[in-house]
């Protein structure tokens, strides 16, 4: 019974007689923790529907569905569940069968989520543009300096439009593919070279110098090199722009032998800048798409709002972790913990 | 349903009756956990029918909490337990009164969002009050789950992450004062809104109570560092700006 099991993809959980879990399969224990079996069902899987299903069909031995909902740190999970009576070489009990249907449930979702952000982010630099086409056929018709700046700041606002919409597809296409972990390896020193590289001018241009430290030789991860690179340029960006007050922006990799949430080896990368520092109030939303500290200040440096949230969910696809600290006044440090390959 | 006790006078039987207790507060986990978030949606979606449902199913989860009263008592006047397993009747009796004030504030949620259902919504409370109560419903599922695998590190983070709902909770009692103070017909939706948030922040507590009782059954004391309090709502003063 346990090697037929095991021999199946999806989570599998058999309950003896007594209540208690007789067999699982390495996908459940995936789901619910290694130590299950002889618990108590209950135990294990305490949500109300599926203990109702579970309990019904022990009592009428039909098969039972239910909906079974793991809302996990990086994103939530929608399970569509079959409690199935079963009995025979000397044991009867119920075999609960979990299904994966988070991509069905969560398409509609996502799309009336992008229709909503795209129209309210929009709406303002295309209000903006109207308003100077309207001026530009009337009033300032043949104005020439007029025409000239109202021209330069309806560049600027489409460019803006621009930006906007290149993120916002950017973020779609992470999302759609974030349930889908990368197989690829690579080295995340190699990564931070080229960023650090690309955005050196920038950098400089800014006043700030961009220092990295790390391991010397390698260092391995599970990854999608051009997500992680985006990764880093959005963070060395942000870091440049938003805290560049203290003139050094540092980039530090480090190795973790054991990280809390990720329960393995990890690599650490932190984006250390010394500028103004973001008051705690803000930490826990910064990565809300389009949540800003300082609107203006945002816009004004060309911000699309979606930079921190693109990070987030590039993370979450590679099974990662990300933290944001910071003290006003003396900085911001904004990690990324990476499973280690 | 029922779940059956034994009387024998075994160590097998003992056991059995420990598992049970503890299957009846992951019930009740279970209960609360869905509390939670059906709380939340209702109050999202202006969905009455869901907030009676909440408002309903908190008769089982107070059911529950004296059920395992009950049986606790009886294992320790029966049992004379010692130990780790005196602990584990310990550490039951008190999570379940956690889960219970839990389930009381979500029905108080549920409660609220009836009538807010009725008022004009207030812009941007929303959006703040829904990740609020996604970090709690979190940090409650991850007490549960560190209970359930006997998981002191998992109970440590979540203590760490109350300070998190702690700052949701003072950003939002500022946001709830800037708009009372703008327009007085605001002030009813945001007193019922505040109430909602406050409630939220004491789940959050609530939470990181459970999880201490996880670090006390696996390791046999209380954690010692003073947990991260990060509420400076007290000090709020409405004419200067903390």
């Amino acid at each position: 019974m346990k090697s037929l099991l095991d021999g199946l993809p999806q989570p599998l959980v058999l309950i003896g007689s007594d209540e208690r879990i007789v067999a699982s399969n390495a996908a459940a224990r995936g789901l619910f923790g290694p130590a299950i079996e002889g618990r108590h069902y209950i135990t294990v899987l305490r949500q109300p529907t599926l203990l109702d299903a579970i309990e019904g069909t022990f009592r009428h031995r039909q098969p039972t569905l239910a909906r079974y909902l793991i809302t996990g740190p990086t994103r939530e999970t929608v399970w569509k569940v079959l409690a199935a009576a079963v009995g025979g070489e000397g044991l009867t009990g119920v075999l609960v069968s979990f299904e994966d249907i988070t991509d069905l449930e969560q398409i509609g979702q996502m799309r009336r989520d992008f229709v909503a952000n795209v129209s309210h982010e929009l709406r303002t630099p295309l209000t903006a543009l109207l308003g100077f086409i309207e001026t530009l056929k009337g009033a300032a018709r043949e104005d020439a300096v007029a025409r000239e700046r109202f021209l330069t700041i309806m560049e600027r606002e489409a460019e803006r439009m621009n930006r906007l919409v290149h993120d916002l597809l950017s973020l779609s296409r992470v999302e759609a593919e974030e349930r889908v972990r990368p197989t690829e390896r690579v080295d995340v020193m190699a990564l931070i070279g080229a960023s650090v590289t690309a955005l050196r001018s920038m950098a400089q241009a800014a006043g700030v110098v961009l220092e990295v430290i790390g391991e010397s030789g390698p260092v391995m991860v599970q990854a999608d090199a051009d997500q992680l690179t985006q990764v880093f340029n959005n963070l060395i960006e942000n870091a440049v722009k938003y805290g560049g007050a203290g003139q050094r922006v540092t980039i530090a990799v480090s190795r973790e032998a054991r990280d809390l949430s990720l329960r393995g080896p990890a690599v650490r990368i932190d984006v250390i800048d010394r500028g103004e520092g973001i008051d705690a109030i803000h930490l826990p939303r910064l990565t809300e798409r389009f949540y800003r500290v300082d609107s203006h200040r945002s816009r004004e440096k060309g911000g699309t709002g979606l930079g921190l949230a693109i990070v987030k969910h590039i993370v979450n696809r590679h099974r990662g972790r990300f933290r944001i600290d910071s003290e006003k006044g003396k900085g911001s440090r904004f990690s990324v913990f990476l499973p280690e390959s | 349903m029922e779940i059956r006790m034994t009387n024998a006078h075994t160590a097998k039987a003992f056991d059995d009756d420990l598992e049970i207790i503890q299957a009846m507060i992951m019930k009740m986990g279970g209960l609360v956990e869905t509390a939670i978030l059906d709380a939340s949606q209702a109050l999202d979606t202006r969905d009455e029918e869901l907030a009676e449902r909440v408002r309903a199913n908190d008769a089982l989860i107070d059911q529950l909490e004296e059920q395992v009263n009950t049986e606790a008592a009886r294992l320790i006047a029966l049992r004379a337990p010692t130990a780790s397993d005196l602990r584990t009747v310990l550490t039951v009796m008190k999570i379940s009164a956690n889960l219970e004030r839990v389930g009381d504030y979500a029905k108080n949620i549920a409660k609220r969002s009836t009538v807010l259902a009725q008022m004009t919504p207030i812009a941007g409370a929303g959006g703040a009050l829904r990740r609020m109560a996604k970090a709690v419903e979190a940090m409650m599922k991850d007490a549960l789950d560190a209970y359930t695998q006997r998981d002191a590190e998992l109970a440590a983070d979540v203590r760490q992450r109350d300070l998190d709902v702690d700052q949701m909770y003072n950003a939002l009692f500022r946001q709830f004062l800037t708009h009372m103070m703008e327009d007085p017909r605001n002030i009813t939706a945001c007193m019922h809104l505040h109430f909602i948030a406050k409630n939220l922040e004491r789940m959050g507590d609530h939470a990181t109570a459970i999880a201490e009782q996880v670090i006390y059954l696996v390791t046999g004391a209380l954690p010692g560092e003073v947990r991260p309090k990060g509420d400076t709502t007290a000090f709020v003063h409405p004419d200067g700006d903390n």
